[in-house]
């Protein structure tokens, strides 16, 4: 387990050092600007602590999700403080303000906004402790600090060839009371980077090939009861009545304890545990969602695009008047699309240890939002937040779901009402039945072209179940006019030539569990978009990429086009059963910068059977700057494997409001057998690096659905494209 | 009382013989590399070897495998220089990592059956194994580079 950073670093509470066995540093930095427009700037503290030994520890301020975080914040704060990468500790930090990230001011991992989030403050932190090294040096040596520089972990006055290690300065520096300023151009010049962009191995890799590495379904503390729970088969009901009393007189099963929205079952062994769960038997209150049914309800959806009249309807991007230009469109091209819910399936069920004691709260979990652990477990138990300490587990996966924290508010009541430390570990079957999905969608996309085709007017309606108001609550939706900006993301085409543009949501309350999905809105929005752009080039006859460059007006995304073309040796006709497609998307926020993706897929198609297979996928991906090019080519290849499997199979269906789906038996995920060859292209296009971690995933179900078109000129407007799916569009 | 040989060592169990090998491993024996991902072989995180052959732990009963040798990602030879680790690590596969101690079980399997597998026996071999990340390609360049191949 990685040590806490503060404890390690000999660092207090408010961020003074302690001790005299080296030197810590802590900042109070200034992210420049105020990118989200939320008041105060933001601040952050970064903490760097060097041993006179040369060990330069340095604290991962973010939770690891497999994304290689914790690997490239360090790596960015090593790179300004010219760091020898190898005398580099990596240390999760400890929850606490200190290590806000500047934009959303908390721990807090998501958007894959993580090393965009932290790049400049923690630059700024690595450059002024480097700053401090080199005033020290300067005193010693008494020299002007102008005529030193530093080489990988060391000062160096060339004048006098002499050079002290960052450990023997440590050793006799003394913290300035005021730490020096760091402007943004005395950051280094990307051109000096010796670590960004170069392919540095992650540290967690060994541990994560040999078993060592603790994740909170691992932990195990002295007196800890074994939990596990079945939640409400509905979202909002509560159980009316249990057979608990019968189950507690097992040996071996301690208690069970019924909670808002479900029923614990407590022991000793987790295998009585799980034994006496499968015997749970719960009578469950109706709940608005008890009628839910997602094969009507997706007909529904698709009535409401196409006649809102009734609805609530919010607009979520416009850019000048669409309506009027659809009204006085030579041509009007509409296209209709829908998606099914979908679940996470992270590879370790939700799992949460909680102690909660006469002092306090301690709890172990994977979460993608520790500071909103933090409060919401001091809550459940009834303590501040002062009394309660996360520990920050790597994730087992959480592309979303991880951001959403019941799990953790029933495993410190499951302790609390125990008396004992409680490790609360969901079974496969019951997180899939608890599954928080992706919503379903169904789109109507109409574009009004003029006489000569150009695309006046573009209107894009989306009917879907609210998410933001499950992640964040509805005073967030309030607060943004009721812009869903989870299902809303990149519903625009900002790249493409388009004169005016309106995207509405159409509000649809099943009364089931939503979440952020890797990728948001980008999935289900760039099918439909990209597929239409797709319907457009065919109808006009022409090639999809010719098309896309005579629309595309930015000249990032142009490139990648025409990177993705060369990769696939486009123009590509379709021979046989083989067809080819393309298709784009974008990740980030407007304000920040987001990267672009695009991809073409090779697709060979059996007929008979409905069976789609995708042979290559060919990615070009503009990320900024790339900081660890191989970690983004295979975090944007996880992505692709992600939208493919998403593309090909996964789907939860609702009857009664519940999940039918059971284990990963029946929701099915990409296996390997079905691994297209995968190449990617990194392009880097700028000094900032941009969103990596779900770039990608939109392109590849309408990149498929491009090249069946191309093949058979029928369009798959339904996502997952199962077999019977495909052979009903084919028929 | 059951007695279990675990990677060399013969331990004593306080759990009924149907306890699945996965739950006497992980929370009896805080053996906890092996991983549970569904509990119904539909997963293979739980990958372990009994005398040598990849299992899937969580449908195995401990009364199955009184008598014999099970090994775990803890009990693979060579620790971190085992060559399918350090192959692991060269291609830096693990993303969240919370499925390779069971992808390299398997492979493993398979390694010792056939020394030079082709691709098609890799991804024939390792197809009940789930990476949900998606980092297949690094796991399967990882076992080629282990069977000498790249
Ligand atoms: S946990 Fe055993 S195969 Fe999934
Ligand atoms: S690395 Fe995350 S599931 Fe395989």
């Amino acid at each position: 387990m990685t040590k806490n950073a503060t404890q390690a670093a000999g660092i207090g509470r408010r961020g003074f050092l302690k001790g005299s066995a080296g030197l810590a540093f802590a900042f109070a930095l200034v992210e420049a600007g105020d990118v989200m427009g939320q008041g105060a700037p933001a601040r952050l503290n970064a903490y760097i602590s060097i041993g006179t030994d040369g060990t330069i520890r340095i604290a991962a301020p973010a939770p690891e999700m497999g994304q290689a975080t914790n690997t490239a914040l360090p790596l960015i704060i090593a790179e300004e403080l010219d760091a020898d990468w190898s005398k580099v500790v990596v240390e999760t930090a400890a929850v606490a303000a200190a290590y806000d990230h500047p934009i959303f001011r908390a721990q807090f991992v998501v958007g894959s906004l993580t090393t965009r989030g932290y790049w400049m403050a923690i630059r700024t932190a690595g450059a002024q402790a480097r700053r401090v090294l080199i005033d020290a040096a300067a005193q010693r040596w008494n020299v002007p600090a102008g005529e030193l520089s530093t080489e990988p972990s060391a000062v160096v006055h060339k004048a006098s060839n002499r050079r002290l290690g960052y450990g023997e300065i440590a050793s006799f520096a003394q913290m300035p009371a005021q730490l020096p300023e760091i402007r943004p151009d005395m950051l280094k010049k990307p051109a000096n980077f010796r670590l960004i962009g170069r392919d540095v191995r992650r540290w967690d890799v060994p541990a994560k090939s040999t078993g060592k590495a603790v994740y909170a379904i691992d932990v195990q503390v002295p007196g800890m009861l074994y939990a596990t729970l079945a939640r409400s088969p509905v979202m909002g009901s509560t159980p009316r009545g249990h057979n608990g009393a019968e189950l507690t007189r097992r040996p071996g099963i301690v208690a069970v304890v019924p909670l808002a929205q479900g029923v614990a079952v407590v022991g000793d062994k987790i295998e009585t545990v799980l034994a006496a769960r499968a015997d749970l038997k719960v009578d469950w209150s109706p709940a608005p969602g008890s009628n839910f049914d997602s094969d009507r309800g997706r007909k529904m959806y698709l009535a409401h695009v196409r006649d809102p009249a009734g609805q609530k309807v919010v607009v979520g991007r416009r850019t000048g008047d669409a309506n009027a230009a659809l009204q006085s469109a030579a041509r009007v091209v509409s296209g209709e699309f829908t998606t099914d819910y979908v679940y996470h399936a992270q590879m370790e069920p939700l799992t949460c240890v909680a102690s909660v004691t006469a002092d306090g709260v301690e709890v172990w979990t994977g979460t993608q939002w520790p500071s909103r652990a933090r409060d919401d477990a001091a809550k459940a138990a009834g303590v501040p937040p002062e009394k309660v300490k996360v520990n920050m587990m790597p994730m087992g996966g959480g592309f979303g779901r991880r951001a959403q924290l019941e799990y953790v508010v029933e495993a410190v009541e499951v302790s609390k009402a125990v008396g004992k430390p409680v490790k609360l570990m969901s079974t496969r079957e019951d997180d899939v039945a608890n599954a928080h999905c992706r919503p379903m969608t169904a789109h109507k996309i109409d574009v009004g072209l003029d006489a000569g085709g150009k695309i006046a007017g573009w209107r894009h309606r989306i009917a879907a179940d609210l998410v933001v108001t499950q992640v964040y609550g509805q005073p967030r939706l309030d607060a943004q006019n009721g812009v869903d900006h989870i299902v809303m993301a990149h519903a625009d085409v900002p790249l493409y030539d388009v004169a005016s543009h309106l995207a509405e949501h159409v509000y649809e309350a099943p009364g089931v569990r939503s979440a952020a999905w890797r990728g948001i809105g980008a999935g289900p929005n760039a099918f439909a978009i990209e597929s239409m752009i797709d319907e457009l080039a065919a109808r006009a006859g022409e090639d999809p990429v010719a098309y896309r460059m005579k629309l595309l007006k930015d000249r990032r995304a142009r490139t990648a086009v025409e990177v993705a073309a060369d990769m696939a040796g486009w123009p590509k006709a379709s021979r046989g059963e083989t067809g080819f497609g393309i298709a784009m998307s974008r990740l980030g926020v407007p304000q920040l910068g987001e990267s672009i993706a695009v991809t073409i897929v090779e697709v060979a198609l059996d007929r008979a059977r409905g069976n789609i297979a995708v042979r290559n996928m060919w990615c070009a991906a503009d990320v900024g700057l790339p900081i660890q090019p191989r970690n983004i080519r295979h975090q944007v290849e996880g992505s692709l494997v992600w939208g493919l499997s998403a593309a090909l199979s996964e789907r939860i269906t609702f009857k009664n409001g519940a999940v039918q789906q059971q284990n990963l038996s029946d929701y099915e995920v990409l296996r390997v057998s079905r691994l297209p060859k995968t190449e990617i292209n990194i392009i880097r296009s700028g000094e900032i690096p941009l969103p990596v971690g779900e770039l990608g995933l939109g392109t590849v179900a309408p990149a498929i659905s491009n090249a069946v078109r191309a093949l058979t000129g029928k369009r798959l407007a339904a996502l997952p494209f199962t077999p019977d799916r495909v052979r009903a569009t084919l028929a | 009382m059951a007695s279990l040989n675990v990677n060399g060592q013969v331990r004593q169990i306080d759990a009924s013989p149907d306890t699945p090998l996965l739950w006497v491993l992980r929370e009896h024996l805080k053996l906890t590399g092996t991983k549970y991902g569904c509990g119904v072989a539909a997963c293979g995180a739980c990958t372990v070897h009994l005398d040598g052959e990849p299992i899937r732990a969580c449908i195995t009963p401990l009364s199955q495998v009184e008598g014999k040798r099970v090994t775990t990602i803890e009990g693979l030879p060579g620790g971190e220089n085992n060559r399918l680790v350090q192959a692991w690590i060269a291609e830096q596969a693990p993303q969240c990592g919370y499925c390779q101690s069971g992808q390299i079980m398997q492979a493993a399997g398979l390694l010792a059956k056939t020394p030079k597998p082709s691709r098609e026996q890799i991804v024939a071999h390792m197809d009940g194994n789930i990476c949900r990340c998606g980092s297949y390609a690094q796991i399967v360049a990882a076992v080629e580079r282990a069977a000498g191949g790249r």
